[in-house]
């Protein structure tokens, strides 16, 4: 049984004829061809898949594709799409101050990042930390990429 | 691993989904914020012939205050209750046990009513509704009824809700007048599920308090309630509390004083 589709990412409309038990997740990479949006457990524990939908941080192993029909989503493309110049200040903190080794579970942090300094432009640590904690890295130990999201909230308040 | 194929549907109407809960030639499952169901989808460990996406009936998305009670509507989410002013004026143990449900990705979908309804007793928004006297509205295509705590939760991850059944709303009473609340846990990682908890509501000597995975559903500690009332100091109420836990196995002892701690510890701090 499918059912035809329209999701907007990153401000493109993406259409598709889906089975309804497709996940999200795999609509953006397989569907719309966006690898940027990482798979890591598909059970919802490790957040390398985090998206945001409608602003707000998701992850998207555990949504179905159908469940976006008519919705808009953002993924790690659009902090620095094709023709921009340079990385977006979340990006270039991350870079850095070294807070990615291998980079599978960057995309999920940085847009976790992103929509919780829009929320919250002057974090204190704490909320940092708490901020990051459904989001997984197995090469850092997390102070870099800690270090990185005081860097890019200071950046953002002031341009 | 993704998941077996179902039929699905996305209902705008809440009798519309009732009707599609009362199919008796399928396995029907209702989806809301998918933390939980969706996993077991993925593992095949769950494979409904129909999924009951409840996301589109907007009538069912509200948190309201209305009198002196708070309205939880299916689709208030946890994220919900954590920014709401309401919530944090009148109720705030609801926001200070759902700052302890997974991770903001998690608290962005996943929905009250839902963490309710799949009843693990080592999830913390039953608990903290329980010593809340928490109402709880049930609607089928049969008629509707409201239940308790007690009346809902009948064991791990069971229910009283019959399966064309719907939990469309809590009802939560206001705490007593001038009472404080706090809700404490212990977990192995920050965000995992606690291994033991406990919410409490005090004022004065008059005490609530809702013990986390203490057995197979929310367990309110009344005895220990009754003891407060009569003079007993929260030390006592603790002990108490877990005096009347049939915990068994190896590791009954540990997980009693744990429990006897956190007890002791949501006691003070609700009552400072």
């Amino acid at each position: 049984m499918t059912r035809r589709i329209v999701v907007e990412i990153n401000g493109r409309p993406h259409e598709a004829e889906v089975e309804g038990r497709l996940l999200l997740s795999d609509f953006i990479r397989h569907t719309a061809g966006l690898h940027g949006t990482h798979v890591g457990c598909e059970q919802g524990v490790c957040g390398a898949c985090t998206v945001q939908l409608e602003g707000a941080p998701v992850r998207s192993c555990l949504l179905l594709a159908v469940q976006a029909d008519g919705r808009s989503l953002r993924t790690v493309e659009s902090l620095a799409p094709a023709g921009a110049e340079g990385l977006h200040p979340i990006q270039a903190a991350f870079q850095e101050t070294h807070a990615l080794q291998c980079g599978f579970c960057t995309p999920g942090f940085l847009m976790t990042v992103d929509a919780f300094l829009r929320e919250q432009p002057e974090p204190s640590t704490a909320e940092i930390r708490e901020a990051l904690a459904g989001n997984l890295c197995r090469c850092t130990g997390y102070k870099a990429i800690i270090e990185a999201v005081e860097l890019a909230a200071e950046r953002l308040r002031r341009p | 691993m993704k998941p077996a194929a179902f039929a699905y549907d996305d209902p705008r109407e809440l009798d519309e989904a009732l009707t599609l809960l009362a199919r008796e030639d399928e396995d029907v499952k209702v989806l809301a914020g998918g933390q939980s169901l969706v996993p077991l989808l993925n593992f095949r460990l769950a494979r409904p012939d129909r999924l009951v996406d409840l996301n589109r009936v907007e009538q069912l998305g509200y948190l309201r205050r209305e009198g002196d009670v708070l309205r939880i509507g299916a689709l208030a989410r946890h994220a919900d209750l954590e920014r709401s002013a309401e919530v944090a004026g009148g109720w705030p143990l609801l926001a200070q046990a759902a700052c302890f449900v997974g991770h903001p990705q998690i608290r962005a979908r996943g929905t009250v009513c839902g963490s309710v309804a799949h009843a693990d007793p080592a999830a913390e928004l039953p608990v903290a509704l329980a010593a809340l006297d928490a109402r709880f509205h049930v609607r089928s295509v049969r008629g509707s009824r409201v239940l308790s705590a007690d009346e809902l939760f009948l064991g791990y991850f069971t229910t009283a809700l019959e399966p064309d059944e719907l939990l469309v709303e809590i009802e939560v009473p206001a705490p007593p007048a001038g009472s404080g609340s706090a809700f404490v846990e212990h977990a192995r990682t920050h965000g995992d599920f606690a291994l033991a908890g406990a919410a409490a509501i005090a004022a004065g000597a008059e005490a609530r308090m809702a013990l986390l995975a203490a057995g197979p559903v929310p367990v309110r500690a009344r005895a220990a309630e009754a003891l407060l009332a009569s003079g007993a100091s929260f030390a006592e109420a603790a002990d108490a509390a877990v005096a009347e836990l049939g915990l068994a196995g190896e590791d009954a002892d540990w997980r009693r004083a744990l429990l006897r701690e956190l007890v002791l510890r949501a006691l003070e701090e609700a009552g400072a």
